[in-house]
């Protein structure tokens, strides 16, 4: 956990460092972050609240809880993570906490497009690679350097060809992934859409 | 790829432009918010100095937080009440129509809209929400959102977002007798994999899904997304439009015929091109009850908890977890298994089609005295209609507590949870570790029908042995 936390700001080219693993298939964003820590009007705090039942259960034991794991910022994850719930305060959470970008088998639809959206890429890898990367104990600190332009992760002796959705992609390296002012530009054709829709006309009682 | 689906000819309406990066920019014709998903929205406009575009174009209400014991402002959960008050704020300077507690229309934002006739065929409709694809049950495209999708929605009325591939769900026969939507769709997800959705919008349809009510169907689409699918959706047809008649906000006049027309016009060709098709016979589906952690880890009441050799390999890791989450034994019947909270609510089964098939089963009953049960109605309108059909005093005959209209403990942002490691036989949609507020609590999902059978007998137990009387 961060003492402060900067947000993702413009175009995304490189990540470097230290990966966390946590296995498991199909974590759920309830998970994540508890409904409970979903009160309130901001993302400030949720950072330290974080896979918080997980954690109380396994004692200290959890991932998220290992000193050694203090200053990862690239999350190593199986299948379906992110399922259920589409709080954005799931990633907004990792965020706080340190994580930087995402490394899995594969993520749930809504998660993935929350993760874009707030500026953190989200790769897949196959099981295999996935679970070389999770069951390798002289790993205990693998360090990654992850290069956007050629989809590519590299460690000391490791090369990783990532796969990531080329829209994300290009998304990052261009400093677009913050949609709204990509969106707004196309004002004009919003509103020519608007007038085009026939339910908007047979809708004058839609409030 | 697919062609000519509902969902092609849907998304190609409402495509706005194509994105310098190779999605869509998509607009979103029915916005819809609640109190947990926009207040960082409204502040993140607020950060870049923006307004928002079509503010006649968002509904709010307000369901995830409010209690349902006692309503009265201000709320004695603090933070419950600033959330609610972020709400109002934020409703009334950006003039944003707000269905607040006491309207008699507030309620759970997926019940809510479509009894205000707000969700209609052909639409586009976006929530932060994920069961926003219940909507799809009038053959509109509805998905889940983020709380940044939801500045962009309020920003710009459009998102970004890459197309979706359209699997259809063709069900075959006709469900049987005390086996409802849910024991339906708890089936295809099982059958499927909680992960199989993912890139796809789900199209259900068949013979199964044609004799559906608008509400059993809304059950359907609900819980797509626990399948994986954002967007879930049922070709329109002659039910959708005699449902959407005279709603508050449906068209009116002539302009009820021109809509009509153009909603006739809505549907998959005989032609269309799926990505996929899966067929399931719904005939052969019983009362369907969860032993895990995750939606498709689903048996039939008859069936014994699956033993890890019957697991695919990339089931087997989830399977194990739960094993131990639960403490069920592979081998063990589900049936008989002692429940000691039923939760009869939710977007999924909180219509009044659900209460009323649940009163049936408690009828002259009695719940069993091991059991906190309580009833929570969807929305004001749902509580409305079921005291003027008695509903209410059926359930709190029988020892139902009835309640006011919210989420409540499907995902217990309020004060009903579970305690411990109690198991609670739920309506809802989710079996997830910890997702009814207690950190080891357990949830085994059913059908409505099921919840009442099992809060009579104290334990998992058949529904038709009840209503076959």
């Amino acid at each position: 956990m961060k003492s402060f936390f900067t947000p993702p700001i413009g175009k995304i080219i490189q990540i470097k460092g230290q990966c966390i693993s946590l296995i498991g298939n199909d974590i759920d964003t309830d998970r994540i972050i508890p409904a409970r820590f979903l009160k309130c009007v901001n993302f400030d705090s949720l950072g330290e609240s974080v896979f918080e039942d997980d954690r109380a259960t396994l004692k200290g034991q959890h991932p998220f809880d290992l000193e050694e794991n203090k200053n990862a910022t690239i999350l190593i994850v199986n299948s379906n993570f992110g399922c259920g719930s589409s709080r954005e305060h799931a990633p907004q959470a990792l965020m706080r906490w340190g994580i930087r970008a995402i490394i899995g088998e594969s993520f749930a639809d809504i998660f993935y497009s929350n993760c874009i959206a707030i500026g953190i890429p989200c790769f897949t890898l196959p099981k295999k690679s996935i679970q070389e990367i999770q069951n390798n104990k002289d790993n205990k600190f693998l360090f990654l350097e992850i290069d956007l332009k050629k989809s590519l992760a590299k460690a000391k002796d490791l090369s990783l060809n990532l796969e990531i959705k080329e829209s994300s992609r290009k998304m990052f390296l261009s400093g677009e992934w913050d949609a709204t002012s990509t969106l707004l530009d196309n004002k004009n054709l919003i509103e020519n859409k608007l007038n085009q829709l026939p339910y908007i006309k047979f809708n004058t009682n839609f409030l | 790829m697919s062609k000519d689906t509902l969902f092609d000819k849907v998304w190609d309406l409402h495509k706005v432009s194509s994105l310098p990066g190779g999605s869509d920019q998509i607009f979103i014709g029915l916005h819809l918010i609640h109190e947990v998903t926009s207040p960082q929205a409204f502040g993140a406009l607020k950060d870049k100095n923006l307004t928002v575009k079509f503010p006649s174009r968002t509904v709010a209400t307000v369901d995830h937080i409010v209690p349902t014991d006692n309503q009265s402002r201000p709320f004695k959960d603090n933070l419950a009440e600033q959330m609610i008050e972020t709400l109002e704020k934020n409703c009334l300077q950006h003039k944003i129509k707000f269905f607040n507690i006491g309207s008699g229309s507030q309620g759970i934002v997926h019940v809510v809209a479509p009894e205000l006739g707000l969700t209609q065929p052909g639409m586009t409709i976006a929530c932060g929400d994920s069961h926003t694809s219940t909507h799809g049950a009038f053959g509109s495209i509805a998905f889940g959102i983020g709380t940044s999708q939801v500045r962009d929605v309020l920003a710009t009325q459009t998102i970004a977002m890459n197309k979706l591939k359209v699997r259809q769900i063709w069900c075959e026969n006709q469900l049987s007798n005390g086996v409802y939507a849910k024991d339906l769709v708890l089936h295809i997800i099982n059958k499927l994999g909680v992960k199989a959705g993912v890139g796809f919008a789900y199209e259900f349809a068949g013979p199964a899904i044609n004799v559906l009510s608008m509400e059993e169907r809304m059950t359907i689409c609900n819980m797509s997304i626990e399948g994986g699918a954002r967007c879930g959706y049922i070709n329109p047809d002659e039910k959708t439009f005699s449902y959407m008649r005279d709603k508050l906000c449906a068209p009116k006049n002539e302009y009820w015929e021109k809509a009509l027309r153009w909603w006739k016009s809505l549907k998959s060709d005989e032609d269309s091109i799926y990505d996929d098709v899966i067929k399931i016979d719904a005939s052969k589906i019983e009362p369907t009850v969860t032993w895990g952690i995750t939606p498709g880890q689903s048996i039939g009441i008859n069936q014994q908890i699956p033993l890890l050799d019957e697991l695919s390999p990339n089931d087997k890791l989830v399977a194990e977890e739960a094993y131990e989450y639960m403490s069920f034994k592979p081998g063990q019947s589900i049936k008989d298994i002692p429940v000691e909270v039923c939760f009869i609510g939710s977007c999924t089964n909180g219509r009044i089609s659900d209460l009323r098939v649940a009163a049936k089963v408690l009828k002259d009953k009695k719940v069993s005295k091991n059991v906190k049960a309580f009833v929570v109605p969807g929305s004001e309108k749902v509580a409305n209609e079921a005291k003027q059909e008695g509903l209410d005093q059926i359930f709190k005959d029988s020892g139902f507590q009835w309640r006011e209209p919210g989420c409540s403990m499907c995902l217990a942002m309020n004060s009903d949870k579970l305690v411990g490691n109690q198991i609670s036989a739920s309506s809802s949609n989710r079996n997830f570790k910890g997702r009814q507020g207690s950190p080891s609590g357990r949830t085994l999902l059913m059908s409505p029908a099921m919840v009442a059978a099992a809060a009579i007998n104290g334990k998992v137990s058949d529904v038709r042995e009840f209503i076959n009387e």
